[in-house]
């Protein structure tokens, strides 16, 4: 058969290198953070490139990353979760709860991790079967889950138990803190699991093109329903380390866990569209916005700027995105 | 004449008050490549779906290498060796080639690393080459998602894939619709290729001269029933128009011959030309 050729090889190499171009985005957003760090650094030596700063830039972007990773596969699957700041809080008064009633610690992380896990199933359910917009879904169950909370506390923030917040909370290995470390390690699994297995493919395949996933035979509903499950579930282990290390349960202090978190997941190169993205990038994009942050306050550059950047880099991420989707349609 | 390998009886189907089938006929024998035709409306794609499992039929049977069978799903039209190229194609724009190969069929690692579900990229890798170069279709990289790929080439991996997984038949629904002259000549290569290979073809076209290029046989699809079948070699482009726009009809074709399996060996099946 004579199908040699596939067209003029200036199309073909010019294809070929748009391909890389996409391979290269995570590329590009590490080079903004090292020049970011680079430029820190440089400005503040003494303070901003301190093993206490820079463990302190750790710690405050930790428990975000676990939220920003699993708003990554959502975002993969080309759906949303805005739910999980009131998730995250709802499974902390639920733990917090646990624990007074039990007096054990693993029955409150139990409690949270569960708990988180049965909104996240419920968002799923809602998305997969009841064919809602994941937007309306968990905007809906943000504020079920907030208000819940706050019906359960009466609206006053309730104490971590005391065990919890100086146990836990203040526990270190190798001088990095534990919850640090909890929080790296369930990142990295799953951010293998999404390159790797079965279940990280069939989460590209189902954003890229749920209709060709379906006549594949993936399980296109349940596939859905389990990754708004992890998305609910590490918002629950979220809830539980925010507790043990602010020591609060922290009712209305998370209202825009949400947007940082899809912000960190846009920033790191995933498509707002569906079928593309690593956790790798959110990492990267988890810590721009932190990094940003630390940095500014360290130049005594007046915090509200970072939001403004941020908010740019935001725009600007969504934009390059937009443009490479147009040319790949055309 | 061997018996057929796919054969549908009296397959009737309605969406609300739209009749798009009214007892169609249709017969494919092992090895051949049959265009089924049709206008706009005539049927072709609701036969297609009901053939390869998307949809039920209201009635009628459909019969595999003698046995009847009922797909409830295309898992089961596809577990009977029968799958799909659709006009889309299905394809997961940014994942690899070799990833939409094995899209729900997934190869996974061996031991302890394939229990946790971890894939074994290399090895669909090279199964997906191998199946691409069997059939001539070229992929200047394993690793770039489809989405950069031109259309022949995306044509050529749903094409392969397909073929790879059926073991008895691969319907087609209009794959040269969207190519040009050139691609179009190598997705009819692919598709004698399949012939070639044991497994029969339904080719849905719209374009006579892809039709008349590629196909043993044409069945025509007028108005949700069959009304008229052709030997490719012997039929004039003339003929199959006038079958399809029912200028030559051949109204209840079926009925008069008493015979919906295969049909003589003669040049054209007009049972009741007018």
């Amino acid at each position: 058969m004579s199908t040699t050729r596939s067209g003029p090889p200036p199309v073909r190499e010019r294809r070929l290198g748009r391909a890389r171009l996409r391979d290269l985005q995570v590329v590009w957003i590490a080079a903004v953070l090292v020049v970011l760090l680079v430029v820190f650094s440089a400005l503040r030596p003494t303070s901003f490139a301190t093993s206490f700063n820079l463990l302190n830039l750790v710690s405050d972007a930790a428990i975000l990353l676990l939220l920003a990773t699993g708003m990554t596969y959502v975002i993969i699957t080309a759906g949303i979760d805005l739910s999980v700041g009131g998730v995250l809080v709802f499974s902390a008064v639920t733990a917090t709860k646990a624990v007074d009633v039990t007096g054990s610690l693993l029955a409150g992380a139990a409690t949270a991790v569960l708990t988180g896990l049965a909104w996240g199933l419920l968002n799923g359910v809602l998305v997969a079967k009841g064919r809602i917009p994941a937007l309306i879904v968990t905007l809906g169950t943000l504020g079920m889950s907030l208000g819940g909370a706050l019906l359960l506390t009466g609206g006053v923030d309730l104490r971590a138990p005391g065990d919890l917040n100086l146990g836990l909370g203040l526990a270190r290995w190798l001088g990095v803190p534990l919850i640090v470390w909890i929080c790296a390690a369930i990142t990295a699994v799953l951010g293998v699991a999404l390159a790797r297995t079965r279940f990280g493919r069939h989460t590209y395949a189902i954003g890229s093109n749920a209709e060709a996933a379906r006549r594949g035979g993936v399980a296109v509903n349940r596939h859905l329903i389990r990754v708004y499950g992890l998305a609910g579930l590490l918002a629950g282990v979220a809830g539980y380390l925010s507790l043990a290390k602010y020591g609060i349960t922290g009712v209305s202090a998370h209202s825009t866990d949400n947007l940082q978190a899809i912000a960190a997941v846009v920033i790191g190169g995933t498509s707002l569209f569906g079928g593309v993205g690593t956790v790798l990038g959110t990492v990267i994009g988890v810590f721009i916005p932190v990094v940003l942050q630390n940095g500014f306050q360290i130049l005594g550059v007046r915090p509200f700027w970072q939001q403004v950047v941020v908010g740019a880099v935001l725009v600007a991420a969504v934009y390059v995105d937009q443009r490479q989707r147009a040319r790949r349609d055309q | 004449m061997s018996a057929p390998l796919l054969e549908a009886r009296g397959i009737v189907k309605s969406y609300g008050h739209v009749e798009a089938l009214r007892g169609t006929d249709f017969t494919l024998l092992p090895g051949e490549v049959v265009a089924l035709i049709g206008d706009n409306g005539a049927g072709k794609s609701t036969l297609v779906k009901i053939l390869s499992g998307s949809e039920r039929p209201d009635t009628g049977e459909i019969v595999v290498d003698g046995q009847r069978v009922e797909f409830g799903s295309v898992e089961e039209a596809r577990a009977a060796g029968i799958e799909t190229v659709y006009q889309d194609l299905a394809l997961c724009a940014d994942l690899s080639p070799a990833a939409n190969f094995f899209l729900g069929r997934e190869l996974l690692k061996a031991g302890l690393l394939g229990r946790l579900g971890v894939l074994d990229n290399a090895a669909m890798r090279a199964r997906t080459q191998e199946a691409c170069e069997r059939l001539g279709v070229r992929l200047k990289s394993q690793a770039a998602p489809v989405s950069t790929l031109s259309g022949g080439q995306r044509q050529g991996v749903a094409v392969a894939r397909a073929v790879t997984w059926a073991r008895r038949v691969v319907f087609m629904d209009e794959p040269t619709a969207a190519l040009g002259v050139v691609q179009t000549r190598r997705v009819l290569d692919l598709i004698r290729g399949v012939r070639d290979s044991g497994v029969a073809v339904v080719l849905i076209s719209h374009n006579m001269q892809d039709v008349k290029a590629v196909s043993d046989r044409v069945e025509v699809l007028r108005l949700g029933r069959r009304v008229a079948r052709f030997e490719t070699a012997r039929v004039s482009m003339e003929d199959l128009v006038g079958a399809m726009t029912g200028a030559v009809e051949q109204a209840g074709e079926v009925e008069q011959t008493g015979a919906a399996g295969t049909g003589p060996a003669g040049a054209v099946e007009q049972e009741s030309p007018q």
